[in-house]
């Protein structure tokens, strides 16, 4: 390679490298001060303002659900801590008992009340029928 | 000799054949999903124009370096005429994303990882494309998109590991190199199948926009003359 394009090889490694570390600096300073996703065996471990709005996610207890009218109440854990939801609304279609939540709202008497209730789905596609083989 | 504008139409109208099969067997010929029922079945349009979004971004990279090193020309000629079909693909990934997040998750909008990297994606197209244009010397504005496309780069490598590093509701990807497909076989031949089309498809427009970012670029050339 000639001397001037190994020099402009040079500074294209140089922008690479520079701008990977700038972001990862950005990225590891956003993970200390922005993220306001805990696990419910977090939750307890902080001192978390009434007014902060919080996101938690876990899976939803098996038989914790309650519904009355339209309001629903339910358990979400991590299978080492868990923390109750009440909510006030319509859950989308993927909640279910034992599939995974995340849960948008303000902890208040150790309970979250929820503005908002998100069902999250896996990454495993599969008709129904190889299901039931399993 | 290979001539790119004797092979288009063929390369065209058998992605679209390819495309438009697979569409027809995901959406009536494969199973409901057995969580999401039908609803899934956007991934025949969210998951090739996602991947799509993500490959010319590092096309454009790859240009720029060339470019930047060896001075080729046509290389950035290359990377401008990606930028806005780059653009709209991200474009059709984050609307499919947000039409196929109503149903499953609740919302059509989340501040997650993986989304708001994909945002910065579609902005720095745009940037990227507007950037270029605010020039009226064609030298600097071809340095400083290169230079500006290699910055953005690192965007490329946190989209795909967003899913791994946070807690996304984004699910992590189905289709890995290194394990087994984590979707059902007969969802994943009309998937492959989709990707390969759209590619095909998206192959297309690259050489249409690059045909006219040259005769745009080339103008004061007697060739050009001679071809329009």
């Amino acid at each position: 390679m000639k001397p001037v394009r190994k020099k402009r090889l040079q500074t294209v490694l140089l922008i690479l490298v520079t701008s990977a570390l700038g972001s990862f600096l950005i990225i590891r300073a956003l993970d200390s001060n922005l993220d306001f996703f805990y696990t419910p065996s977090e939750i307890f471990l902080e001192e978390i303002p009434e007014n902060k709005r919080i996101k938690i996610g876990g899976m939803v207890l098996e038989s914790s659900v309650i519904r009355e009218k339209t309001k629903i109440s339910f358990i979400v854990t991590d299978y080492q801590g868990s923390i109750s939801v009440e909510f006030d609304g319509i859950v989308p279609d993927l909640f279910k008992e034992g599939s995974g939540v995340v849960v948008l709202g303000y902890l208040k008497d150790k309970t979250i009340i929820a503005e908002e209730v998100l069902a999250k789905h896996d990454e495993n596609y599969m008709p129904p029928s190889i299901d039931i083989e399993k | 000799m290979f001539q790119v504008n004797r092979a288009y139409p063929y390369i065209f109208y058998l992605s679209l054949a390819i495309y438009l099969f697979s569409l027809f067997w995901g959406l009536f010929l494969t199973p409901e999903d057995f969580v999401q029922g039908n609803s899934y079945r956007i991934i025949y349009l969210h998951v090739p124009a996602s991947f799509i979004s993500q490959s010319l971004y590092l096309a454009m990279a790859i240009a720029s370096a060339v470019y930047l090193i060896w001075k080729v020309k046509l290389s950035v000629y290359l990377v401008r005429s990606i930028a806005p079909i780059g653009a709209m693909t991200t474009f059709i990934a984050l609307i499919s994303g947000s039409i196929w997040g109503i149903p499953t998750w609740g919302t059509w909008w989340v501040w997650d990882a993986r989304i708001v990297s994909t945002l910065i994606l579609f902005i720095m197209y745009l940037g990227l494309i507007s950037l270029h244009d605010s020039f009226n010397n064609y030298e600097k504005a071809d340095k400083f998109l290169s230079i500006l496309v290699l910055v953005g780069s690192v965007n490329i490598p946190i989209i795909k590991m967003s899913v791994e590093w946070w807690s996304t509701l984004h699910q992590p990807a189905s289709i890995t190199l290194s394990e087994k497909p984590a979707i059902d076989l007969v969802m994943l031949y009309p998937l492959f199948g989709s990707i390969i089309g759209f590619t095909g498809l998206i192959a297309c427009l690259v050489i249409l926009s690059s045909k006219l970012q040259i005769i745009k670029r080339e103008k004061n050339k007697s060739w050009v003359k001679d071809y329009v």
